[in-house]
């Protein structure tokens, strides 16, 4: 197959405007992707399929990744003007002197949800092409369009990243949740997911479970009621 | 969703299941079959709507086996997920464990021994020849033949568990691959044991064709039921026997010649048109290949070390990076997708589950079909309910 | 009736017994099983009705597809949040006497899966158990083990009297609620009823 990078010039040959980043994979893998942008998927999905040279016609893996928001502390060198008295001919003198500090500055990358495509080719039988797309934020902007026209095996895949990370597929025919009942309002495989609080009894609980426990039994003496009357009242 | 939303709903270039138009009169019968059906292999649901005997959409609803093995994993380290992937697909949990050593050692660069390597062979293809036997058999059971066939595969099946249990201590949960090896190393007797059941299989599978394979009623039942086209196989991602029952000369095992499949000699049976018979013929010829690359493996297997000397037990880190690593599984493609932070666990652990997959032209197949024909074709699929969904 | 006296009488060929005995005795011998697999365990179950462990010898082949015409529930394997409104639905259909056994280590407590969102710590939140088999998943000769424990207890089962089972009990519970799917877990998280809270730290 060619290489990462001649893929990508031949999709922006093919696709006019079409922004591709070759994203490299620092791992013994090295399994390089491109993330391309959301707005021309749909016409490089249609390139990959019928170019005949890539053939791509087989999607085997659709997959959600969670990328919270990622708070960054980093040392900066800041200079700065300090008066110091300073040893001169006539005694001190007072003098301006400019002086470096490490200042630790916080900032927030915004995250964002991603969608990995590994797409082979059954004709050519080469692969695997990894392709990324990110949607623009992890809460009102997670729109990104659906590959279900393109490669019908993306219809349940995506219906499963929809149902467990909560990313919206544009043109997907019957997005519903798969896995999780239709009630169900959370988004369980993000990283910020707060599990339900259901109470278990474990003769001898420890680390995680042994905090749930002390966090019950917290509530028991604050309240003077035990869970179990609680629950019966 | 009623019939007319599906319908009014056009998108361009979309290998859409068809339109079936009830011919009769009167209403249409909508039946839930399932999560509790006999029929089905398991806790999965599928709402049909009947127009008397014929199917005119069905729709499968899945989740009622969803245990969270993803986030689980994401939460555990890399080897404490092993235990994990054996509850998968239970019938083939080695092959599992084969399927995430495979993804880890790509993950972290390491390599495996050339003992490992004929090990690993030899219990996945003997893990194939139990799942085909048992398919099969649960695909009889579907048909009408209650309990017979199933009890011939079972009867085979017992003996390869106890195979896998004096080597690995668990009859179904193996938990016997490691990143870079495998935990214990076989004995002579086993593989002496191992020959030796090897050696009864093909008279097992003649004794098991003569009953089936000519049968007038599977025929009857199985012959041009369930088509399913190759080119929308390719395009719905059908992997496995499935795929090759269509007549696509697709497997991973000549593809990517992963461990050491490229040393075997063997044949890919395919499949002429597409229907259950054709996937039943797929599964028996390859229980009669698995046989050979059985025979050759234990035939040359080598002797030496079974784990990586490099390998690290505790305190495994992968590198930062990403690895997809995927086998060719009884089922189909079984791949699973890493993502590593350089932290003791993995930040994104993905299964491509072939089950979920292989499911999504069950539609397809069904459409216009009795429905009693759905029992069966939904069995010729061969899905297990864990991996579905995880 | 004194158990010399019966003995001697048996041993004179007359043969003496309680109603209760032989009641017991034809309703541990026909327990049907429901046809119902959840999920890794159902093939240990399924491998138990087959030739070499041969549930049959137990006078329990005979699997049936409805629960109305099933004695015993085995659940056999992980029940998840999505599915115990389904379990407790089936478990309300079932005709009294009805016995459930709790078959591996997910159907007691959550096992291996208990840190999981959508999976349910043991299905006695909901419905009584009777016998519970560890194990994941068990050995089929766990599942008999069980199965041999299931009949001592209906051997032992009293007809009248204050300890008497349910179904002879006008006024037991013979309905269990069914939870609903709320919108982040079950609600109610367990049926206070069958299962009462335990307090874990003293």
């Amino acid at each position: 197959m060619k290489s990462v990078e001649e893929i990508k010039a031949a999709i922006e040959s093919a696709v006019p405007g079409a922004a591709v980043e070759v994203v490299p994979n620092p791992g013994p893998a090295a399994q390089h992707s491109l993330r391309i942008a959301p707005e021309h998927a749909i016409d490089i999905a249609q390139f990959l399929r019928d170019d005949p040279e890539l053939a791509l016609d087989f999607l085997s893996n659709v997959t959600g990744v969670d990328w919270p928001d990622k708070e960054i502390a980093e040392k900066v060198k800041v200079t700065r003007e300090v008066k110091k008295m300073v040893d001169g001919p006539d005694g001190k003198v007072e003098q301006t002197v400019q002086e470096t500090v490490d200042e630790t500055r916080k900032r927030v990358e915004p995250g964002c949800l991603e969608v990995v495509f590994h797409l082979y080719s059954i004709a050519k039988t080469h692969g695997p092409l990894v392709i990324r797309m990110r949607t623009k934020n992890r809460s009102d902007q997670v729109e990104l369009p659906s590959v279900t026209p393109i490669w019908r095996s993306a219809e349940f895949q995506e219906r499963e990243v929809f149902d467990l990370y909560g990313i919206v597929f544009t043109g997907h025919p019957d997005l519903r949740r798969i896995l999780m009942w239709d009630e169900f309002k959370d988004y369980p495989m993000r990283k910020d997911y707060v599990e339900p609080d259901d109470f278990e009894y474990e003769p001898t609980p420890h680390d995680e479970v042994l905090k749930r426990a002390q966090k019950h039994k917290g509530r028991e003496q604050q309240t003077g009621i035990r869970d179990q009357e609680r629950v019966a009242e | 969703m009623s019939l007319a939303e599906t319908k009014s709903e056009k998108v361009a270039g979309w290998n859409r299941p068809p339109v079936v138009e009830p011919d009769g009169e009167g209403e249409l019968l909508e039946v839930a079959m399932g999560p509790h059906h006999p029929s089905t292999h398991g806790v999965f649901r599928m709402d049909v709507a009947l127009d008397g005997e014929r199917v005119i959409r069905l729709k499968p609803v899945f989740g009622y086996l969803h245990r969270n093995h993803e986030k689980i994993a994401e939460g555990a380290s890399y080897l404490a997920s092993m235990p994990y992937t054996d509850r998968l697909d239970y019938f083939c949990s080695l092959t599992n464990n084969w399927a995430y050593a495979l993804a880890v050692e790509k993950l972290s660069g390491q390599e495996v021994p050339e003992r490992a390597e004929y090990i690993r062979v030899i219990l996945a293809e003997l893990t194939r020849i139990q799942n085909h036997a048992s398919t099969i058999g649960f695909l009889l059971q579907e048909m009408g033949a209650s309990g017979t066939p199933l009890m011939y595969a079972f009867r085979e099946r017992e003996k390869i568990l106890d195979l896998f249990e004096s080597l690995t201590g668990s009859r179904m949960m193996c938990n016997y691959m490691r990143f870079g090896g495998c935990r214990v190393d076989v004995s002579t007797a086993w593989l002496d044991a191992t020959r030796k059941v090897v050696a009864g299989l093909p008279g097992f599978i003649d004794e098991f064709e003569a009953l089936l394979t000519a049968n007038e009623i599977l025929m009857a039942r199985c012959q041009g039921v369930g088509i399913l086209k190759p080119d929308l196989a390719v395009n719905a991602g059908i992997s496995g026997p499935m795929l090759r029952g269509s007549g696509v000369n697709y497997d991973i095992r000549k593809v990517d010649h992963y461990g050491i499949y490229d040393r075997f000699k063997f044949r890919v049976p395919l499949g002429d048109h597409g229907d259950i018979y054709d996937r039943y013929m797929v599964r028996v010829l390859e229980m009669r290949e698995s046989i050979i690359i059985l025979d050759q493996a234990l035939r040359d297997i080598p002797a030496g070390p079974i784990m990586d000397p490099k390998a690290k037990i505790r305190g495994f880190r992968p590198k930062p990076g990403e690895a997809y690593g995927r086998i060719e599984a009884p089922k189909g493609e079984l791949g699973f997708y890493l993502i590593s932070d350089g932290g003791p666990n993995p930040y994104r652990y993905r299964v491509r589950p072939p089950s979920l997959i292989n499911l999504t032209v069950l539609e397809d197949m069904c459409l216009g079909q009795n429905v009693a024909d759905v029992v069966l074709i939904f069995g010729s699929v061969d899905i297990v309910l864990g991996e579905v969904d995880r | 009736m004194d158990q010399q006296l019966k003995i001697e009488l048996g041993k004179q060929g007359v043969f003496v017994t309680t109603i209760e005995e032989l009641y017991n005795w034809g309703r541990r011998s026909s327990v049907w099983p429901m046809q119902f697999g959840l999920a890794c365990c159902a093939i240990e179950m399924i491998a138990t009705t087959m030739a070499r462990y041969d549930m049959a010898r137990f006078g329990a082949e005979v699997f049936r597809p409805s629960p109305r015409q099933a004695d015993l529930m085995i659940v056999s394997g992980t029940v998840t949040k999505k599915m115990a409104p389904q379990v407790v639905r089936l478990y309300n259909q079932m005709a009294e006497p009805r016995y459930v056994i709790a078959m591996g280590a997910c159907a007691i407590s959550g096992g291996p899966f208990k840190q999981g969102y959508n999976v349910l710590k043991g299905i006695d939140r909901y419905i009584p158990v009777d016998v519970h088999i560890p194990g994941c998943p068990p050995r089929p000769e766990a599942l008999l083990q069980a199965f041999i424990t299931l009949q001592k207890k209906i051997d032992g089962q009293h007809l009248t009297g204050e300890d008497r089972p349910r179904f002879l009990d006008p006024n037991a519970q013979g309905e269990f609620s069914v939870p609903d799917q709320g919108e982040h877990d079950l609600e109610p998280t367990s049926n206070t009823g069958v299962w009462p809270v335990p307090i874990t730290i003293r």
